[in-house]
């Protein structure tokens, strides 16, 4: 046998998590040094999804590089669209008609419910509340139905385009609409009555995770995770855009900061973001959906096949594209996950020069190490699970 | 809204007077081009000024303009939760030229300076971890230079056995 060391000294595992992992809520790595099962240091690897969005749109019209947002924070496709579409009408000045900004409002948030249903879903399947991952998906269908109605598409419906939105509304949109805002209240109700008093849940979730609010603000985190924090900041409240400011809705938050918090700051904003579609839905007024501005919007269908100067009109704008004047913008919004950001360098030509997307998951991701050090190896997923990231959202 | 910006560069010419290189707006926004050496002091200034209080910093990130000497824009946006105004401070470093890290003012510039030195190949001086973010650690080449190929197949293996480069 070997000379035992005259004192034992307590070694630390390195273990890795993912990037090909169920709890990772996509390619994110994970490593973590542990000692027994406390987590004394976890640092997250990134770039498993990178797929090089930003240099690509550099290399398309404007209209086509929006076809791109959609892909990057998958799970709400219409906020991306959203905040790319906002940048480029700041760019060119161009003003959306009141019928595409109420929609798109209304969109977004069912994006945003659409959202926390796949949230919660898959927070409650980590830790082991199957029947509401169950629900959840179930009632998603609901809404996905409503995307696939407007624009054929379920998820990358690329339905919001510069000047506002690419097709009108279809016939029954409103039913449908009308058919969620009843039904919902019920099903939240079933998944709190599921989750919120729980005891495996409370256990699993209270007093984990914590972040400060300072250090929340420090590291960049946005969202709801900083709201859980007791830091009352919503974009669409700071920075209001497609007349946010005109609707009548609540911003929760709570003070602990753990995942539990962040768990009830979501919950409850499901159910405002339901109140919003309300509005929206008895708001919503006839007229144009896309900005009547020829130099970006194509004629009617119709008009093409009637007159060779639609005909034409279509065939340029859809090969060579418009052109933007020179200039940067940055355009916030609030989506899901926080604070999207669109910086965006126009050179004059049909091209943008520079996109470069801030992604909240990218900066909430950062929040990971802080809030997961000095937990249980088991704790460490209820903490991915409670910062709602998604890693085509992180790595673009 | 306009007020309040004016209030930012009004304090930042007070402190830095000629460091304070250009000042423009554009639709409603407010872009400071600043000399890059002093970032830490104005970011300093930006966050601790009681009427500026740009608590949160938004986004870090670079964009290339081979053409010029200094080629690439490091843009800086800030937030002030408290006070609600926004401002882009913006530097410019050339190639090998790098820029002083903000990490000891928002720590969530960590990833932010991470991701500009990945794509940009920018050094931030006093970085506490300056590697690779979203490419490889072995990887070459920054890919958001305009200079980098919009796609590049690396040839692993040629027939015939040497490898050209």
């Amino acid at each position: 046998m070997a000379t035992q060391p005259a004192t034992t000294t307590r070694r630390t595992l390195n273990l890795n998590v993912g990037p090909q992992h169920p709890s990772t809520h996509g390619v994110l790595r994970l490593e973590l040094e542990l000692d027994g099962e406390t987590v004394v240091k976890a640092t997250p690897i990134i770039g498993y999804l990178h797929t090089g969005i930003e240099k690509t749109m550099e290399h398309k019209t404007y209209d086509r590089a929006l076809t791109l947002t959609d892909r990057m924070d998958y799970l709400a496709p219409l906020s991306n669209n959203l905040g790319y579409c906002l940048a480029v009408e700041k760019l060119l000045g161009l003003e959306v008609p009141e019928r595409a900004q109420v929609a798109r409002v209304l969109l977004t948030e069912l994006t945003r419910i659409g959202s926390h249903l796949v949230w919660l879903a898959t927070h409650g399947l980590e830790l082991g509340a199957m029947t509401v991952f169950l629900y959840c998906f179930r009632e998603r269908e609901d809404i996905l139905d409503i995307f696939e109605m407007c624009s054929g598409v379920r998820m990358m419906t690329s339905y919001f385009r510069v000047g506002g939105l690419a097709l009108d509304l279809p016939e029954g949109f409103e039913d449908a609409v009308e058919g969620i805002i009843e039904t919902f209240p019920a099903h939240i109700d079933d998944y709190e009555g599921l989750l919120t008093q729980n005891p495996i849940w409370l256990q699993r979730t209270k007093d984990i995770g914590f972040i400060s609010a300072q250090d929340a603000i420090a590291l960049g985190l946005t969202g709801p995770s900083l709201r859980a924090s007791g830091v009352l900041h919503d974009v669409r409240r700071a920075c209001p855009y497609s007349g946010y400011e005109t609707y009548d809705f609540d911003v929760p938050t709570r003070q602990n900061g753990d995942v539990y918090d962040r768990y009830v700051v979501r919950m409850a904003e499901m159910r405002q973001s339901l109140r919003i579609v309300e509005q929206a839905l008895d708001a919503l007024p006839d007229g144009p959906w896309r900005a009547e501005d020829p130099k970006v919007t194509p004629p009617p269908k119709q008009m093409i096949h009637q007159d060779m100067e639609s005909l034409i009109h279509h065939f340029k704008l859809y090969t060579e594209g418009f052109s933007v004047p020179p200039g940067e913008v940055y355009v916030r919004i609030e989506s899901p996950r926080g604070e999207l950001g669109f910086y965006i360098v126009s050179d004059g030509s049909a091209k943008p020069y520079r996109v470069r997307v801030r992604a909240p998951s990218f900066a909430n991701l950062q929040c990971l190490p802080k809030m997961a050090e000095g937990h249980l190896l088991a704790d460490v997923i209820a903490v991915m699970a409670s910062l709602d990231f998604v890693l085509g959202d992180s790595d673009r | 809204m306009n007020e309040k910006a004016s209030i930012t560069e009004k304090k930042l010419r007070d402190a830095f007077g000629s460091d304070v290189l250009a000042v423009s707006h554009f639709r409603d926004e407010l872009t400071i081009r600043m000399t890059a050496a002093r970032v830490v002091d104005v970011c300093t200034l930006l966050r601790d000024d009681e009427d500026l209080a740009y608590d949160l910093l938004s986004d870090l990130s670079a964009a290339d303009y081979p053409e010029r000497e200094k080629r690439f824009d490091i843009n800086y946006h800030l937030y002030s939760l408290s006070k609600g105004h926004s401002v882009r401070i913006k530097i410019q470093v050339a190639e090998g030229e790098s820029a002083p890290t903000v990490t000891g003012v928002w720590p969530g510039a960590n990833w932010h300076e991470r991701e500009v030195y990945d794509m940009f190949g920018v050094e931030f001086a006093g970085h506490p971890d300056l590697r690779r973010i979203l490419m490889w650690d072995e990887f070459e080449g920054h890919p958001l230079r305009k200079d980098f190929p919009l796609t590049t197949e690396p040839i692993p293996f040629r027939y015939g056995g040497s490898r050209e480069t």
